[in-house]
């Protein structure tokens, strides 16, 4: 189970990257979302992981998964929501404001210096 | 109980929402709220500043929780140092905002700068690495806001890149984290400090991997070689006093090093042994000759400052790699400097803005307030230069002084001493360029009309000068206080014991189940 | 007077000139000369100590961890300097009330002067050697202001440039130096360091040391190969040139040589380097003054010359040549200051410096012309005249220095100088004065007034004075040499005298003199031969480096910087996958803890389905809406998987968060195109594949790593665990991690997501109000529309659904401590439920019905958060502070009441406005496109109506 769970980070990586270095803003967006969940399921792996023991208390049970993982990948979710909803916001205004919608800034409109 | 130390986090963040929740279309009395809240913040850290000066470690267990268990804010000399900074410079730069109008200029300035502060001021503050992990978010989303305050397409584009940047940052920054959770089963920067020490030399790739990958997180906020790209456009596109406020953010990074790599990995540290202490030093002095050479190279204004920033980053840098406590004092010394003098000069820019068609470094009809400018500019210049009068030349001194020892003592003054030639020669070209050829250039009677800038505009870069005149007669004074920080950072035993042992709400848990 | 008042004094008087400028040149003029003559007095008090042979000190602390101190010392040498600086200032100030007109402005160009004179003060009288550096530097800046006066001239600019430049990397090189030396020593103070000659010429580092030192002195002094900015900054005033360029500012390299002659002369790198570069700078300084027109030229040039005659004399080593240096020194700073005060009397009265446009003005200019053949003969080395004296002694020091083994090579180069020296001198004198008076000067030449030729005119009394009777020079003379030589060398017991007898200096000083007539003679052909010869033209050269540098610069950093943000990805994605690899392999991997656990079909097909949908992304990322579909899957892949391994706050989370995004995405891609074009070549994907794999694979290493070890001691979460009932009061671990242990983190968290939601609602604004609105005004949607934009199916299952989702996330909300759920949660889900009326029913109908100013409800969520963590200040306790209790009202059985649900409630508040007004701004753009403008004053933002009037129909189409 392990190694189904790292290389499905690994995976989640790997794409993510290769979606980072596209050429336009969108799949460069979607790819860090991937990027996100790649670092997420990192995060929460890093309590180890255990099957069937929320971190919920009952009585009489003493096993349960580590819950502070699960608290930051909480946090982690939140704030990247939040980072994703901003940059598609300002992807989507420079894009309206000049109908290209390159991450890379073209050689033509580069303001003259570098 | 008292609470000052909780202040700088706490007054920001609930001042920014009052002012979006009840003062959102009245700029004037957001203005009021905004100045009066750095105020308050000013002389709060200077309180906590001259407690923490004799060496006391102020602590603060949120939720009443002890470390590690819970979040907790340390003061120490260092870290009320820098707040102490960062609200003295963010007073000038609001009443530059104010005075040129700039935070007119679009929605929310004053609340998105009060979070601004806000996530500044909790980065230096807590001693908790994931908590660290959630103020970087917070002062860079906020950062991204003032960025592309007042729109235009190619700020937005510059806004894009630094926040796709900035993004990968983050993403690296829980990547650490996870290493570090996973390997020490703790995020409290003290306690880490202890656990680091038990990692048995048998199994030190967790540890390397994760110190490794925490200090590029860091080199990234400090704009290092070759993690530094994002800066140059997006300092050079953001609306002046962010830029000039922002001057202060690349410091975050070298704090967060400075912490970091003197308590939980210090230098002695076998186990991480071979990893920053080696690596750090030459990127610091490539960052330090790009940037120059950027100033020499830099075809617009902005630019030119842009790359000046990196410049002084890899001047702090090269000095804090030293990783002595001589480094550390100049570093410290210089990184006021530094941020004063970036400051500075972002705001002239703008000066020069003001009745220019562009920033680019061609000769144009002489600007309003032309003298004033210049003469604020050739101090500034000065000032980032390193040539003396100004705390520039001392800093170079101290960094070089301390420089003495190491294995890369020559490479260090060479590179030192020839970026410094460099950025001279770059200022001093663009600076007959912008002034002086300006004079002999006949302006065309039909161009536009001239804005004169305000004059609290200049009372602000005004004020700025003045503090870095101040930083370089008082130096002594100061280069003092920087060396018993150094002091504190080298022998961490009581900020530990003082974090870890402070017993806090069910410290002894007694054994009852429900 | 204290020596700080003495260095202080201009600095300070360096602000009069500025405010007196409107007063007028005479009140400017005044106030500068009022300054520089207290300064003046003040160091002649201490003339009696001096001559007592005793030093003036004077302390105060800087930086004494550097070993950087406000430390002044005033001994012979250095009141000799400060002498030379202020008493010619104060003539030069005069002079130049005179000088500048009436368009110039004179405060600037006085604080500047005042400035440099500061500075130069500074220099003679450091005792630290770190603050020489400070008024070394200081004065290279405020020449590069002076010779940059005249902002209108070309010249001057570059030549401001080109001296800042030179000087700027003298001083640089010179820091290194004075900072081996200070280590050396274990000071930076001179009066310990000149009691070190032994222990600094042992050491390793007195080879660079002195290189870089005198790498400082020779660009300051214009010494060879440093000569060629000296000419180019005669551009400035004359005044300036005469201050700065001839008297004083050149001299500082000499006189830094003079200070550090005990400990750094005297062994052979000093000998051979510094006598060389002197006689180099000597000869060749001196031929090409006699082929220059420009009067200036002419003379800058012979400063250049002489000052190499010094070096040359100090290089020598032996006290002899350390006195003529000094007499030297002294003869040279009066009669050239005159010749420049002169030649700027001409260009003034004449309108032109050009030799070749002058001649005759012997009759029409007696005063000047008397001034200037003394001081010119004088320099010629003509008897009677102080030139002469110092001449011959530096021709008598030339034949007993044997440079290079051969005797002959000093002296003969020596008269070879001196002849060319005479030579241009007598030029200066015959082609300006003699010969026919001419009808083409551009202005009728006439004697100036008093202003002009007083201060030249007594500077020939010395001139006359010492070369007539030199004992009175002599004590004053030995007592510099004495301060000079230290306790390095005995003070030589040769006396100042006119005749030595038939020596062989007498002879060569009749060869160059005869000689420098002869030239006078045979200057047109040789001026032929001079412009034939091929010769470098510094200023060319300089200007072409100094271009070609920034050329190269620019080549090397635009192109690095030029906004290619894929490339930046690239090259930081490598770096940290190289570092984490290289951090990895110098490590020592451990034994595993544990063994894997078995994998549970579910998880393995859920994990098929999650890595078939990433991998699909990569192939099928150009279709955007099928791209979103997939990273859809992703998420609802990992929720799953969050649920399996015992996590369901988190999948619950996941799983909200995942429907926002994809609508959040939808509606930008509403306006974004559809299609992703190829542009990026085959290999160049190639490059980015294999980027991307290298970054998986570390991933992959790492989660694997950490997933068979355990933490080197017991997680703090224990602590979670056994206390969250008992201390926080809830059963739900990870909620009370949230909201108490942690609480900070997650009041950190609303705050981003508030900020979100404000920067996405500003944006939106300053979009709405710029060229973009227009754009979207005028879009034509790249979709087919659907037939009806709000189907009735949809509205009907919305609102029926309405109650229901509010239920639920109460209901979550309240059981969230205890049980999976939460104020985010909860949050969440109401806005979705609330997001799901917009859709069905469109914007304007729901934001007509739902008048939330979200804002508001945002500001109050943070605020309630933030209150509720300040009110346990109330009862003392730290920020975010917990408490809870259980009641019972009846008929309802126990319930908790818990501070930390307080705070949720905030959460759930921020988190419910920031959601809604980030989609609600989104919205705004698609329904600017859409709808027609009259529905207005429908928008919930009020803003609007005060800030912006009501926009017209036709504005913006």
């Amino acid at each position: 189970m392990e190694f189904l769970l790292a290389s499905a980070i690994g995976v989640m990586t790997a794409a993510g990257i290769y979606l980072v270095l596209r050429l336009r803003t969108f799949p460069v967006i979607l790819g860090i979302s991937l990027l996100t969940y790649a670092v997420n399921v990192f995060l929460f792996t890093s309590g180890r992981v255990t099957i069937g023991a929320p971190p919920v208390l009952r009585d009489n049970i003493t096993t349960y998964t580590d819950p502070l993982p699960q608290a930051l990948v909480l946090t982690a979710i939140v704030i990247s929501f939040g980072m994703t909803a901003v940059v598609v916001m300002i992807g989507l205004g420079a894009f309206l404001g000049s109908d290209d919608d390159h991450v890379d800034d073209q050689p033509d409109q580069s303001e003259g210096s570098s | 109980m008292t609470h000052w130390l909780i202040a700088p986090v706490v007054l920001p963040a609930m001042l920014a929402p009052f002012i979006v929740l009840a003062a959102r279309y009245h700029i004037g009395i957001q203005r009021v709220f905004s100045v009066v809240g750095v105020l308050m913040l000013i002389a709060i850290s200077g309180g906590l500043a001259w407690t923490a000066s004799d060496g006391t470690i102020l602590l603060y267990q949120l939720g009443d929780w002890a470390a590690p268990f819970g979040i907790v804010v340390v003061g120490d000399r260092l870290s009320t140092m820098m707040v102490l900074l960062t609200v003295v410079l963010a007073l000038f730069v609001l009443i530059y905002a104010i005075s040129s109008g700039w935070d007119d200029r679009g929605r929310h300035f004053h609340a998105l700068f009060q979070f601004q502060l806000m996530g500044i001021l909790g980065a230096f503050l807590t001693g908790d690495l994931f908590n660290l992990f959630v103020f970087f978010e917070v002062l860079l989303i906020a950062s991204y806001g003032l960025m592309i305050h007042s729109g235009g397409t190619q700020r937005l584009r510059a806004g894009v890149q630094y926040v796709l940047f900035n993004l990968i940052g983050s993403t690296l920054f829980l990547f650490a984290l996870g290493a570090i959770y996973a390997e020490t089963g703790t995020l409290n920067m003290a306690d880490l400090a202890n656990r680091v020490a038990l990692i048995s030399p048998e199994e030190t790739v967790g540890i390397r991997v994760a110190a490794v990958l925490l200090l590029l997180v860091f080199a990234i906020k400090a704009a290092l070689v070759p993690l530094h790209f994002w800066l140059p456009a997006s300092y050079a596109e953001a609306p002046a006093p962010v830029a000039a406020l922002f001057a202060i953010m690349t410091k975050v990074g070298a704090y967060a090093i400075i912490r970091v790599y003197t308590m939980i990995f210090p230098p002695d540290l076998a186990i991480t042994s071979g990893l920053h202490d080696v690596w750090l030093l030459p990127a610091a002095l490539i960052s330090l000759a790009i940037g120059m050479t950027g100033v020499l190279a830099a075809k617009r204004l902005d630019r030119l400052v842009a790359f000046s920033i990196i410049g002084s980053m890899g001047m702090v840098l090269v000095s804090i790699a030293l990783f002595s406590p001589e480094g550390i004092a100049a570093a410290l010394y210089y990184i006021v400097h530094s941020t004063l003098a970036g400051a500075a000069l972002f705001l002239i820019v703008d000066l020069v803005r003001c009745s220019r068609a562009n920033l680019d470094l061609t000769p144009q009809p002489p600007i309003a307030g032309a003298t004033l400018t210049a003469s604020l500019f050739f101090i500034g210049a000065i000032a980032m230069a390193g040539l003396p009068p100004l705390s520039g030349f001392l800093g170079k001194l101290l960094v070089l002084d301390a420089a003495f020892n190491s294995d890369l003592m020559v490479w260090i003054w060479v590179i030192v001493l020839g970026s410094s030639l460099i950025s001279i020669v770059g200022f001093a070209r663009a600076g007959s360029i912008l002034f002086w050829k300006a004079q002999s250039v006949v302006p065309d009677q039909e161009d536009e009309s001239s804005a004169h800038p305000a004059t609290m505009s200049y009372v602000a870069v005004g004020g700025l000068i003045a503090l870095l005149a101040a930083h370089t007669v008082f130096a002594g004074q100061v280069h003092r206080y920087t060396i018993s920080i150094a002091a504190q950072l080298f022998e961490p035993a009581p900020y530990i014991t003082t974090v870890v042992e402070t017993p806090g709400k069910l410290s002894t848990p007694k054994e009852e189940d429900h | 007077m204290s020596l700080f008042f003495i260095v202080a004094l201009p600095f300070f008087g360096a602000l009069l000139p500025g405010l007196m400028n409107p007063a007028g040149r005479s009140a400017c003029a005044g106030v500068t000369f009022t300054v520089s003559l207290a300064a003046f007095i003040g160091l002649l008090t201490n003339l009696p100590a001096i001559l007592a042979g005793d030093v003036v000190m004077a302390r105060v602390d800087w930086m004494p961890a550097l070993g950087l101190n406000f430390t002044l010392m005033l001994d012979g040498l250095g009141f000799f300097f400060a002498l030379l600086i202020l008493g010619i200032g104060l003539l030069i100030i005069a002079y130049a009330r005179n000088y500048l007109s009436r368009d110039d402005n004179m405060g600037e160009f006085f604080t500047y002067l005042l400035l440099f004179q500061g500075a130069m003060v500074g220099i003679v009288l450091s005792d630290n050697i770190l603050l020489l550096l400070i008024f070394w530097e200081l004065t290279s800046l405020s020449s590069f202001l002076l010779i940059g006066y005249w902002k209108h001239l070309p010249e001057g600019r570059q030549g401001a440039r080109m001296a800042l430049t030179v000087t700027g990397m003298g001083g640089l090189a010179m820091i290194g130096g004075m900072l081996i030396l200070g280590q050396i020593v274990g000071s930076y103070d001179l009066s310990v360091i000149l009691q070190n000659r032994e222990l600094i010429q042992a050491d390793p580092l007195y080879v660079p040391a002195l290189i870089l030192i005198l790498l400082g002195c020779f660009t300051k002094s214009a010494q060879f190969p440093f000569h060629f900015w000296l000419p180019h900054a005669m551009a400035a005033p004359t005044p300036v040139s005469a201050y700065l360029h001839s008297a004083t500012m050149v001299k500082a390299g000499i006189f830094l040589m003079a200070r550090m002659w005990p400990v750094l002369s005297g062994t052979t790198e000093w000998f051979v380097i510094v006598t060389t570069a002197g006689l180099v700078t000597m000869v060749l300084g001196a031929v090409i003054a006699l082929f220059k027109h420009d009067l200036k030229a002419l003379l800058a040039f012979s400063t250049v010359s002489h000052l190499g005659l010094i070096t040359m004399l100090l290089g020598t080593g032996t006290a002899f040549g350390a006195m003529a240096a000094v007499f030297h020194i002294m003869n040279h700073a009066t009669f050239k200051a005159a010749l420049f005060m002169s030649a700027g009397i001409i260009d003034h009265e004449a309108h032109t410096r050009d030799i070749r446009r002058l001649g005759g003005l012997r009759t029409l200019m007696p005063l000047t012309f008397m001034i200037v053949s003394l001081a010119a003969l004088s320099m010629a080395g003509i008897p009677l005249l102080n030139g002469f004296l110092s001449k011959e002694m530096m021709l008598e020091e030339a034949n007993h220095t044997v440079l290079f083994n051969s005797p002959w090579l000093v002296p003969v180069l020596a008269t070879v100088g001196s002849l060319f020296s005479a030579a241009y001198c007598f030029r200066l004198i015959g082609h300006v004065f003699f010969g026919p008076v001419r009808d083409d000067y551009p202005a009728k030449p006439h004697d100036p007034g008093m202003g002009l030729w007083l201060p030249p005119a007594l500077l020939i009394i010395p001139v006359v004075l010492i070369g007539v009777a030199p004992f009175v020079a002599e004590p004053f003379v030995k007592l510099i040499t004495a301060a000079v030589l230290g306790n390095a060398a005995e003070l030589p017991s040769a006396h100042l005298k006119i005749w030595h007898g038939l020596v062989p200096a007498l002879y060569m000083s009749m060869i160059a003199v005869a000689g420098g007539l002869a030239m006078l003679f045979v200057f047109n052909p040789a001026l032929r031969v001079w412009e034939n010869a091929p010769r470098p033209e510094a200023k060319a050269i300089f200007e072409a480096i100094v271009e070609s540098a920034a050329k190269l610069a620019q080549n090397l950093i635009l192109p690095l910087h030029n906004g290619a943000f894929t490339r930046y990805a690239a090259v930081g994605t490598i770096t940290i996958v190289v570092a984490g690899y290289y951090a990895w392999t110098t490590g020592t991997l451990g034994t595993p803890d544990h063994e894997l656990q078995t994998a549970d079909p579910v998880l393995i097909s859920g994990w098929g389905m999650l890595v078939a949908a990433s991998v699909g992304m990569v192939f099928l990322h150009r279709n955007r809406f099928l791209s979103l579909i997939l990273i859809g899957i992703v998420g609802l892949m990992v929720s799953i998987g969050f649920v399996f391994l015992s996590a369901p706050d988190l999948a619950m989370t996941q799983f909200t968060v995942e429907v926002v995004t994809i609508i959040l995405m939808l509606l930008a891609l509403n306006f974004l195109p559809n299609k992703t074009p190829i542009e990026s070549t085959v290999l160049r994907r190639m490059r980015d594949a294999s980027v991307a794999i290298a970054g998986g694979l570390a991933s992959f290493a790492l989660a694997y790593h950490y997933l068979l070890r355990d933490p080197v001691a017991t997680s703090i979460s224990e602590f979670h665990l056994a206390n969250s009932y008992k201390g926080g009061g809830g059963t739900n671990v990870v909620n009370v991690i949230l909201v108490d242990f942690r609480g900070f983190d997650t009041f950190g968290e609303i705050i981003v997501l508030s900020i979100a939601a404000l920067l996405i609602y500003a944006l939106t604004h300053t979009l709405l109000s710029g060229p973009v609105r227009a754009r979207l005004l005028n879009r034509e949607p790249d979709q087919p529309q659907a037939g009806g934009v709000h189907p009735m199916m949809m509205v009907v299952l919305t609102r029926g659904m309405m109650p229901v989702v509010m239920m639920v996330g109460f209901y979550i909300f309240l059981s969230g401590h205890n049980e999976p759920g939460g104020g985010f949660i909860a949050g969440l889900i109401v806005s979705i439920g609330v997001v799901m009326q917009y859709m069905a029913s469109g914007f304007a109908w729901t934001s007509a019905r739902l008048k939330y100013p979200y804002h508001g409800v945002i500001g109050a969520g943070v605020l309630v958060a933030g209150f509720t963590g300040i009110g346990s200040w109330f009862v003392d306790k730290p920020f975010l502070t917990s408490d809870f209790t259980y009641v019972r009202i009846p008929p309802f059985e126990k319930f908790e009441l818990a501070t930390a649900a307080l705070f949720d409630l905030g959460v759930f508040l921020s988190v419910v406005g920031a959601v809604m007004l980030s989609l609600e701004s989104f919205s705004r753009l698609a329904r600017r496109a859409e709808t027609p403008e009259n529905i207005y004053p429908m928008d919930i933002d009020p803003s609007r109506l005060d800030v912006i009037p009501p926009p017209t129909p036709k504005e913006g189409v």
